[in-house]
């Protein structure tokens, strides 16, 4: 933890796990993406279903598909802003299965057809955790630079992957690699201490079995 | 180093580098997230600065989404102005600061979670009546955070500042503790006095409950952050005349900790026990999410 968790974040309340961390999660689903929203389709479940209203919560992960930060002053108006950025959406509650309380999943559409859903938690002081990936387990936090990789599950495709970093002398955190069933769909979710520069993703997505490739760099 | 894993280590800290705990404490963090002293500096006035905006923005008009809260702070303010306060200005001042705050953290508008958004009027309040009073300068208010982060640094790692985890003692608890050294800081107490402030303060929120209102940062929060701020007040003043906590800080922090263990689920954040369980709240809650 760093001071300025501490004395921070500077955010539009009421709550930091309700609020601002509501708005990372839309800010991350955005970013996931990789293009601006047209369709969102969101789900609360647990405690982010009961309390939404009072806390804003649904505002919240608007401004976030948006684009908005956690300290924007538009965030109480976010409705109003995806009406004018041409942003539909439609809110839901949910039973997800074992998830933390503040849970929520977002089933998004792009401005050029991009899909994908979603699934994170806020898990307390506006930190996050995503949880899931157009179907596929995993878990990173968005507080470091991170590279989400969606491949084939074929041999080398982690080691195609860790030597266009190592040649772009990029020191790696975390590592994980998940798939569905054997030679199906796979995930990589790489976490970095250096910011990740958009020519690094362009050379991963370069690479073959290589479906999909972003990344998130922290605001 | 870990920064920082108790009040012991703090005061170390301060000795080995022969800073005062302001200096310290940007020094070995600033440190650790690999920024400069500068960087770390315009970071902190930041805070103040959004802090301060919160105060000047304030709407007296403006109510939160469930009508719970809002108009309070005016209320205090023209109160002390028509010098009716018992405590005097400055009190009548961090009153209405503190619940100022809390009112636009409600009405959705940009505060400083300090160390939480719930809890974030507690901090403001004291540093600005004071500034307000003793014409303390900008300076000198950035330096009182880095006292409040310092000993906050110490409670999240020790503790919690999670109202859901250890209860309202851990958020308006630890704010006020931390305010209650920041205020030691700036009337010229040392750094020993500031961990006596602190001790106390925490003492004296022991076993606070985490109770919002149909589970909103409203009722009885905002009141809370004025409480939080007067707490302070009392534990600074104390440690200020030479009152010493007879218990070290860093046993009362653990003391929170387990006793935030022990408080039921109910009691930490849940919208159950507590004043939200009393009959108003839950006819209260019932009709907010009924519509």
């Amino acid at each position: 933890m760093d001071i300025f968790d501490l004395i921070g974040p500077v955010m539009v309340g009421p709550s930091s796990s309700h609020t601002a961390g509501a708005v990372r999660i839309g800010l991350v689903t955005r970013k996931l993406l990789g293009e601006d929203v047209k369709d969102a389709k969101i789900e609360l479940h647990g405690s982010f279903a009961a309390t939404a209203v009072g806390h804003g919560t649904d505002r919240a992960l608007i401004a976030g598909l948006l684009g908005m930060q956690t300290d924007d002053e538009r965030i109480p108006e976010s409705f109003d802003h995806a009406r004018d950025a041409g942003l539909s959406f439609c809110f839901s509650n949910c039973n997800l299965r074992d998830a933390h309380p503040n849970s929520v999943r977002l089933t998004v559409k792009g401005i050029n057809g991009a899909q994908t859903c979603v699934v994170a938690a806020s898990v307390g002081g506006g930190r996050i955790s995503v949880r899931e990936l157009s179907g596929m387990p995993l878990q990173f936090a968005a507080e470091y630079p991170t590279i989400i990789i969606q491949n084939d599950d074929q041999p080398g495709s982690v080691a195609d992957v860790s030597r266009v970093l190592a040649e772009e002398n990029i020191n790696i955190g975390t590592f994980q690699v998940n798939r569905s069933v054997r030679g199906g769909d796979a995930i990589m979710v790489i976490e970095c201490d250096a910011p990740i520069e958009p020519h690094i993703v362009e050379h991963i997505r370069t690479l073959s079995c290589i479906r999909k490739a972003v990344c998130i760099n922290p605001d | 180093m870990a920064v920082f894993d108790s009040v012991k280590e703090l005061l170390a800290a301060c000795e080995a580098y022969v800073l005062p705990l302001w200096e310290t404490v940007q020094s070995v963090s600033s440190q650790q997230a690999d920024i400069t002293k500068e960087e770390s500096w315009d970071k902190m006035r930041y805070r103040l600065q959004v802090m301060h905006q919160a105060c000047v923005n304030y709407d007296p008009l403006q109510h939160s989404a469930s009508g719970l809260v809002g108009g309070d702070a005016q209320k205090v303010r023209s109160y002390y102005e028509e010098k009716r306060a018992i405590g005097g200005d400055f009190m009548g001042r961090m009153l209405s600061y503190a619940i100022m705050m809390g009112e636009c953290n409600a009405c959705m508008h940009r505060i400083v979670a300090a160390p939480t958004a719930g809890a974030c009027g507690v901090i403001p309040a004291v540093l600005l009546a004071y500034a307000d009073i003793y014409e303390a300068s900008e300076e000198e208010l950035i330096r009182a955070l880095y006292v409040t982060a310092g000993f906050g640094m110490v409670i999240a790692n020790r503790a919690s500042i999670s109202g859901a985890e250890a209860g309202c003692q851990a958020e308006i608890g630890s704010a006020s503790a931390m305010a209650a050294a920041a205020l030691v800081h700036l009337h010229g107490g040392d750094a020993v006095q500031m961990a006596h402030a602190c001790a106390i303060a925490l003492k004296n929120m022991m076993g606070l409950v985490c109770d919002p209102v149909a589970g909103l940062v409203e009722v009885p929060c905002v009141k809370r952050n004025a409480a939080g701020a007067m707490n302070a007040l009392c534990a600074a003043e104390l440690a200020l005349a030479g009152v010493q906590s007879r218990i070290p800080c860093d046993e009362v922090i653990d003391a929170m900790r387990v006793v935030g263990d022990q408080m039921h689920a109910d009691l930490r954040e849940t919208g159950r026990g507590g004043i939200a369980g009393s009959p108003t709240a839950q006819a209260f809650a019932e009709k907010f999410f009924g519509n």
